[in-house]
């Protein structure tokens, strides 16, 4: 899907800035670390999830608690897809019953995956407030769902994909808009 | 009294009379008057024919004696909601056949005088070709004592099975052939071993392993043939058998005949046309007994009629409703509904090279008739004027919507076939054409 | 995996059955939780037609649907109008008029989910028919094997008993085939097929045949094949085919034992096999649970949809 139709929109520094920004902006909002968890989307969320709580860590010297979310058992077009996507780990080793969730998604898109997430948050318990952190929106909202960490507003093309690459799966980090084939 | 009907230019062929040629044949009074062969040179040689006699044209077809099916289920008296004397013979006489021998695994069982004349009655009444009871050789068919062989002689049937059930008991089958001598007539037998049998319901073989399905093995129909051969010998008895499946069985009865028993026997289309893969799906149309066999098995029996081992090509027609078959496999009846495609399916034979053309002849119609004494089969002049007439090259595709016969369970549905019979006489009547 | 119904082993690919047994490991996790329930089949309408007596696969199923939140109807069959006479073809189109997604079917009789998923629109997940075929235990047994094994390719595997009339055997060896492992079957001549199956080792001996053998599964002996003459006693059958422990040495020595339940011990495994370390019995009944979850899953799928 790359090449001469990829355009590169955000590098490995601008991945890296976008991060300590977006954890900065976390404690700011919060007044600080404390009662937060970062819950990363499969897949693309888990990865900066992991960052993010690092650079918490580096700022404010606190272990924040991370954990992994597989929506794909509360998505909603699971009587339109004929295959389904492959389920991935779900691991929430800890009680988020009256504690900040911060759900982390590398794009944000529909809304729905975030609308699934919420759902299944709510099945491991009862938060105090759930926020959101992504690391692009891109626009095309179908429900009333909106971030509050934005690491950067991409409008696009409904027909045109966001593809985002991390260090963590063998890439130099990057996030590239790929044109839609016609 | 039948119109005159002059059958004009039809390739005839009558086994009995070595005949294979082009000719006319002349039906006066219900018989065959007069028969006209082309010259060798292929000369006109035409004879006189009498004014304002009808006329067939028979150009592109064969003229043959009319089929003798030696076994076939009319289902009545009981089972009429499965087929009447009147449907079944309907369905007969467009699959070309002038005569059916049928089954007495009717309700009540033809086993008495009684039940003999009410078939014979009701075919008179309904039936559209002729119509030769079978009795059976036990009471009520449950193979403990024998039934009334002679009085069901007297009363017109033509040969005594318990057709359906096999005769477990050696005792019993060896009383019945030694009684039928006094009589001439021949006991025709299911061979089946209901213990090996046990509960299968498709053939023992790689298939039913495959489909999860018991089996039945050969050795259920070849231990009882082993056995009805040597009670056969040992009695002098007249032994026919019925619906021969497997490549072991074709091999004990040639060894009979080699050894001189009194021995015929015959098979059924579906045996030489379909294998018991034929059950994949589960498909209740392709379950029948004996079942389907594999295709060592196929190819014995098509060797066994090319020998002559085997004599001749009987239906085994067994119409069931469809409620029948519309179940679990292990629950569906038994039987294929086949008087409509047998003539297609064995035509193909002598296509393969299985059989001649007079050889195909002779399995449906002049041997048949032989095996239970039957004035049929022949074209001699003076017999009976029971003539079928048929179009080698016609196409056409098996369609059980169509069918006649009250029975749609046939597992050859929607299959493309040659060979077709445009017409039936039965004693100079139009029992049956196909315009 | 994109198919519309479970009705044979022979349907899934390699890769489907990989994909089954992934995301069951997924499932396991959400029986953990204390929500132990998702939405992914809410609205949907699952029927367990048990013609068959079976308190477990059917418990099995019916809690697997309702923790994919699936709405269940449970058909009884001595409850029901079966007892009165109705034909199974009228039975499934009364069921059909209900507007139901899922038929899980166990039926006495082979190719009974064929003839379903013939005359009804449903989705047709086969709980055991005849002795044709188990698949969703087959795919249990996978899993446990996977759980403890690692790989499939190159093990033995070595099946054990009543082979003829088991559809666990057959479902086994077919998934077990495709994944690339080694079946063998042992018992008596009675009990086994007249020719081997494809790239199966038959034994007689219960002692050769378990040399070398990674995993062992036993099959139940049932009662009625000792009175229709496939072995002569109980007895007989126990001291040449019993799993004892000492047979049990003989295998390799993680070999893990799996029974499809429930045991007759004493006829075809020992108590104090029954009993040891390497039984891994019980973990089939949670896996049953989540492969049959990860089986209905996967068969939800849009298939009206290009």
């Amino acid at each position: 899907m790359r090449g001469a139709m990829a355009k590169e929109l955000l590098n490995k520094k601008d991945v890296e800035r976008i991060v300590s920004r977006i954890a900065h902006e976390i404690i700011e909002k919060n007044k600080g670390p404390e009662n937060i968890c970062l819950v990363g989307i499969q897949r693309g969320g888990v990865h900066l999830a992991h960052r993010i709580a690092a650079k918490i860590k580096a700022i404010e010297r606190v272990d924040l608690p991370v954990g992994s979310l597989d929506i794909s058992l509360y998505r909603d077009d699971i009587n339109i897809r004929r295959d389904h996507p492959v389920v991935r780990k779900t691991a929430i080793p800890f009680d988020i019953n009256g504690s900040k969730v911060v759900l982390i998604d590398d794009v944000l898109f529909t809304g729905r995956s975030i609308r699934a997430a919420m759902d299944a948050l709510m099945d491991y318990g009862r938060p105090a407030a759930i926020q959101l952190a992504v690391l692009v929106d891109r626009g095309h909202r179908e429900l009333p769902i909106r971030a509050d960490y934005v690491g950067k507003n991409i409008p696009t093309a409904k027909r045109e994909k966001i593809d985002v690459q991390l260090s963590e799966d063998g890439f130099e980090d990057n996030v590239q808009l790929v044109k839609a084939k016609d | 009294m039948p119109e005159s009907i002059f059958i004009r230019n039809g390739h005839i062929i009558d086994p009995s009379q070595n005949i294979d040629a082009l000719g006319d044949i002349l039906i006066e009074g219900g018989r065959i008057a007069a028969i006209e062969l082309r010259g060798a040179k292929g000369k006109a040689k035409t004879m006189p024919v009498p004014e304002g006699v009808k006329t067939i044209d028979a150009t592109g077809l064969h003229v043959v004696p009319g089929f003798v099916d030696l076994h076939v289920h009319l289902r009545e008296p009981g089972f009429e909601h499965k087929e009447t004397i009147e449907s079944g013979t309907r369905a007969a006489v467009k699959g070309g056949f002038s005569a059916v021998c049928c089954m007495p695994n009717t309700s009540p069982v033809n086993d008495s005088d009684a039940v003999t004349g009410f078939i014979l009655k009701r075919a008179a009444e309904t039936a559209l070709c002729r119509v030769y009871p079978i009795g059976a050789i036990t009471k009520g068919q449950k193979g403990e004592e024998l039934a009334e062989i002679g009085g069901m002689h007297d009363a017109g049937c033509v040969g005594f099975s318990d057709d359906g059930r096999p005769v477990m008991n050696s005792l019993i089958m060896r009383r019945a052939l030694e009684y039928g001598k006094a009589f001439g007539t021949t006991m025709i037998s299911h061979a089946e071993d209901l213990h090996l049998a046990a509960e299968g319901v498709m053939h023992e073989g790689a298939a039913s392993t495959l489909f999860g399905l018991r089996g039945i093995p050969a050795a259920a129909e070849e231990v009882m043939i082993a056995r009805d051969i040597i009670l056969a010998q040992m009695t002098g008895g007249k032994l026919h058998i019925a619906h021969v499946s497997t490549k072991g069985s074709v091999e004990l009865i040639r060894r009979a005949k080699k050894d001189g028993v009194n021995i015929t026997c015959e098979t059924c289309p579906h045996y030489f046309s379909l294998t018991d893969m034929a059950v994949a799906g589960y498909n209740t149309a392709a379950r029948v007994n004996p079942p389907l066999r594999s295709e060592d098995d196929v190819a014995a029996i098509k060797a066994g009629l090319a020998d002559g081992t085997i004599d001749a090509i009987a239906t085994d027609h067994a119409p069931h409703h469809r409620d029948d078959k519309l179940v679990e496999f292990d629950k569906a009846m038994c039987g294929i509904s086949g008087i409509e495609t047998a003539f297609a399916l064995s035509l193909r034979l002598v296509g393969e090279g299985v059989l001649t053309m007079p050889q195909l002849v002779a399995a449906l119609s002049t041997r048949p008739a032989r095996i239970f004494g039957l004035p049929l089969g022949a074209l001699a002049v003076g017999s009976a004027a029971d003539i079928t007439i048929f179009d080698a090259s016609a196409e056409w595709t098996l369609d059980t919507r169509q069918f006649i016969s009250k029975g749609k369970n046939s597992p050859f549905d929607g299959l493309a076939v040659t060979g077709l019979v445009v017409m039936t006489l039965i004693e100079g009547n139009i029992a049956y054409s196909l315009k | 995996m994109t198919h519309k119904h479970l009705i044979s082993m022979r349907d899934l690919t390699r890769s489907d059955i990989q994909q089954i047994l992934d995301t069951a490991a997924s499932f396991k996790d959400v029986l953990k939780r204390d929500i132990k329930k998702v939405p992914a089949l809410r609205g949907k309408t699952v029927v367990n037609l048990f013609y068959e007596p079976s308190t477990r696969t059917r418990t099995s199923f019916e809690i697997a649907e309702k923790r994919l939140s699936t709405d269940v109807v449970n058909f009884a069959v001595s409850a029901s109008s079966v007892t009165k006479g109705e034909s199974l073809y009228d039975t499934i189109k009364n069921i059909e008029s209900y507007g139901v997604d899922f038929v899980v079917v166990r039926h006495s009789s082979s190719g009974v989910p064929n003839f379903i998923a013939q005359h009804m629109d449903a989705s047709v997940i086969n709980a055991g028919d005849g002795i044709n075929e188990h698949p969703t235990q087959a795919l249990l047994d996978g899993l446990t094997i996977l759980e403890h094994k690692g790989s499939f390719a190159g093990l033995e595997v070595a099946i054990i008993g009543d082979i003829i009339h088991s559809r666990v055997a057959r479902s086994n060896m077919i998934g077990l085939q495709t994944l690339g492992a080694n079946v063998r079957f042992i018992g008596p001549p009675t009990l086994l097929p007249p020719q081997p199956p494809p790239g199966v080792k038959m034994y007689y001996s219960l002692e050769e045949g378990l040399q070398g053998v990674d995993v062992i599964i036993m099959l139940r002996i049932q009662m009625e094949r000792m009175n229709k003459s496939f072995f002569p006693t109980t007895a007989d059958y126990f001291i040449h085919w019993g799993l004892t422990g000492d047979r049990l040495a003989l295998a390799a020595s993680d070999a893990i034992v799996m029974h499809p339940g429930p045991m007759n011990r004493g006829i075809e495994i020992a108590s104090d096999v029954a009993d040891g370390p390497q039984n891994v019995i019980l973990q089939q009944v949670t896996n049953g649970l989540a492969v049959r979850m990860s089986v209905l899953y996967h068969l939800s799928g849009g298939e009206h949809n290009a």
